[in-house]
């Protein structure tokens, strides 16, 4: 049922993660994902995975939520694997055969990239399961709200999003209620080739669309009955504050990349 | 004499010519209507008499095509004065979806406060005040999408409380909603106006919800027909009937049993036929 849809992949939870400012979690996973792209031999690589298993352990995210995210790539991680494996040459041959061959080079490189991809699904996934689509609305919101110097439109930007997350549901619920309609009427949705189901679509998408104006035309009036006249003048019930907390993480992201360009230094580059 | 919080005079509203060339429909003509500080007004009328429209006239949402409508003094003659008189009065319409713009109860109920440019600690103290007003204060984290329609309702009621408005307009706001909702809405709208004395004008064409109002008045055709207390307007059976409106079933069950009063809330019927019955008894 559509009332059991949540935004997004939030996991409710009380974890240090989840109480972080959403401004400072956005940076810093960026920073971090940077990092990952930093790291080029096993030691560093190890130590980002390393952080990233903490900050799985601290979000208090089960592990199977997050092996739900690393599902997607599976393919792409597959193919990285394959076409490294075989295109990468250099180093000790493993095996040989016709015109294929598998080399160490191709193997550290294979299993660095896979890595690499793993690492980099957990980190951005942990910031979409603590924080809610609103919360990462607004921490964009904020953050880019310099660029109004430049004449950029961040609140009507941030409202459209808002919105549109506030309707995904409200529109799921009307999709369903379409199809129900049509199909009472006879509508055939299920059966026929592709092009005979895509024509079947049309039933459904043009009341949709037809609707979908009335409710912004009738959005227009509430918003404006409320006394909505953009961003100017407008201030925030929930304000965003820094805590001791998000300065720890901040340090502790700063020694995890302090410690990759250690370790990058020290031992021979991978990739 | 009481102050006026909404002042329409000789209001004509005309929905414009479409590119086709269909003429304008005429939808509110010539009204003339006060609206009283501390009023529960209760705007009846069957589909197509120009109720909602001229409700959307009250808070300068739609600009008269011709009279004027003055807001606690203030002339709605422009876009600044309309952003003014929303300030003072506020509206609730009847799909409540449709007027939800957060995903979570309290940021909705925040928004209208937030862009009155108030104080964050103030405004966090108006959006609990507002869900507590309206009994939602429990439900405050919720996504709105997740509540009934009454519920949903309400929140939008707390929406506008939040904003503290004088007055409240609410066009057809139980129309949507099953029994459970429409009940839990108007006894909210009640104590909006009996405890919080904020004017309310109810525009509805549910009979039940018109008599809890201290005054009625009935629109047909785009203009007013009758104006009076309930009691005045639904002892005139013939004449709702004319205009495709009904009295309420209290009071139908009373004049087909012959009473002489004319009797609107069921308690009040209760209270009538446990006397005769008891007399009869007797």
């Amino acid at each position: 049922m559509v009332r059991d849809i949540t935004f997004g992949q939030y996991y409710a939870g009380k974890s240090l993660l989840h109480r972080m400012d959403p401004r400072m979690k956005l940076i810093l996973t960026f920073g971090m994902i940077v990092a990952i792209f930093i790291c080029h031999n096993f030691y560093s690589l190890a130590l980002m995975a390393l952080f990233a298993a903490a900050a799985v352990v601290f979000s208090g995210v089960p592990a199977k939520m997050i092996l739900k995210s690393i599902k997607p790539v599976m393919v792409i991680l597959a193919f990285t694997a394959i076409l490294n494996i075989f295109y990468t040459k250099g180093g000790e041959t493993y095996f040989e055969w016709w015109k294929i061959s598998v080399t160490e080079k191709g193997v550290n490189t294979a299993l660095f990239t896979v890595i690499r991809i793993i690492v980099l699904v957990v980190i951005s996934s942990l910031l979409t399961y603590t924080t809610t689509p609103t919360m990462l609305t607004d921490a964009i919101e904020r953050l880019l709200s310099p660029l109004k110097i430049f004449h950029v439109k961040v609140h009507t930007l941030a409202m459209m999003m808002t919105l549109a997350l506030r309707f995904i549901p409200t529109l799921i619920e009307e999709i369903e209620r379409i199809m129900n309609a049509q199909k009472a009427r006879g509508a055939d949705l299920e059966s026929g080739g592709l092009i005979h189901r895509a024509k079947a679509l049309v039933p459904i998408f043009i009341p949709l669309m037809v609707s979908s104006f009335r409710r912004a035309y009738e959005l227009a009036f509430a918003m404006t009955c409320r006394c909505y006249t953009g961003g100017n003048g407008r201030t925030r019930m929930k304000q965003m504050k820094l805590h001791a907390r998000d300065f720890i993480t901040l340090f502790v992201c700063l020694a995890v990349v302090a410690g990759i360009i250690v370790l990058n230094h020290f031992f021979t580059r991978i990739i | 004499m009481r102050e006026k919080l909404i002042e329409l005079k000789n209001v004509t509203y005309t929905y414009e010519a479409d590119e086709e060339g269909a003429p304008g429909y005429t939808a509110v003509r010539d009204v003339s209507l006060d609206i009283y500080k501390g009023e529960f007004v209760a705007v009846l009328g069957h589909n197509g008499s120009g109720k909602s429209t001229m409700a959307k006239t009250m808070n300068a949402i739609f600009e008269p095509t011709q009279g004027t409508v003055t807001v606690n003094g203030i002339v709605a003659d422009s876009e600044e004065k309309g952003n003014e008189i929303r300030r003072i009065v506020g509206m609730v319409f009847q799909n409540p979806d449709n007027q939800i713009v957060a995903t979570v109860v309290e940021d909705d109920v925040a928004f209208g406060p937030e862009n009155l440019g108030v104080e964050p600690s103030e405004i966090r103290r108006r959006v609990d005040d507002a869900l507590k007003t309206v009994g939602m204060y429990e439900l405050r984290e919720r996504e709105p999408h997740k509540l009934s329609g009454g519920q949903k309702q309400r929140v939008a009621i707390a929406g506008v409380l939040a904003m503290q408005t004088q007055g409240i307009i609410l066009d057809e706001p139980t129309a949507m909603l099953d029994p459970t909702g429409r009940e839990e809405v108007l006894k909210t709208i009640i104590r909006l106006n009996k405890e919080m004395g904020i004017t309310v004008v109810l525009i509805t064409h549910f009979m039940d919800e018109a008599v809890h109002a201290d005054r009625v008045v009935v629109m047909d055709g785009g203009t007013v027909i009758a104006e009076g207390t309930p009691q005045e307007i639904f002892s005139q059976e013939e004449f709702l009937k004319a205009h495709s409106l009904d009295i309420p079933q209290t009071a139908q069950l009373c004049r087909r049993l012959g009473f002489e009063e004319c009797i609107l809330t069921p308690d009040e019927c209760v209270e009538k036929l446990t006397s005769v019955l008891g007399g009869a008894a007797q």
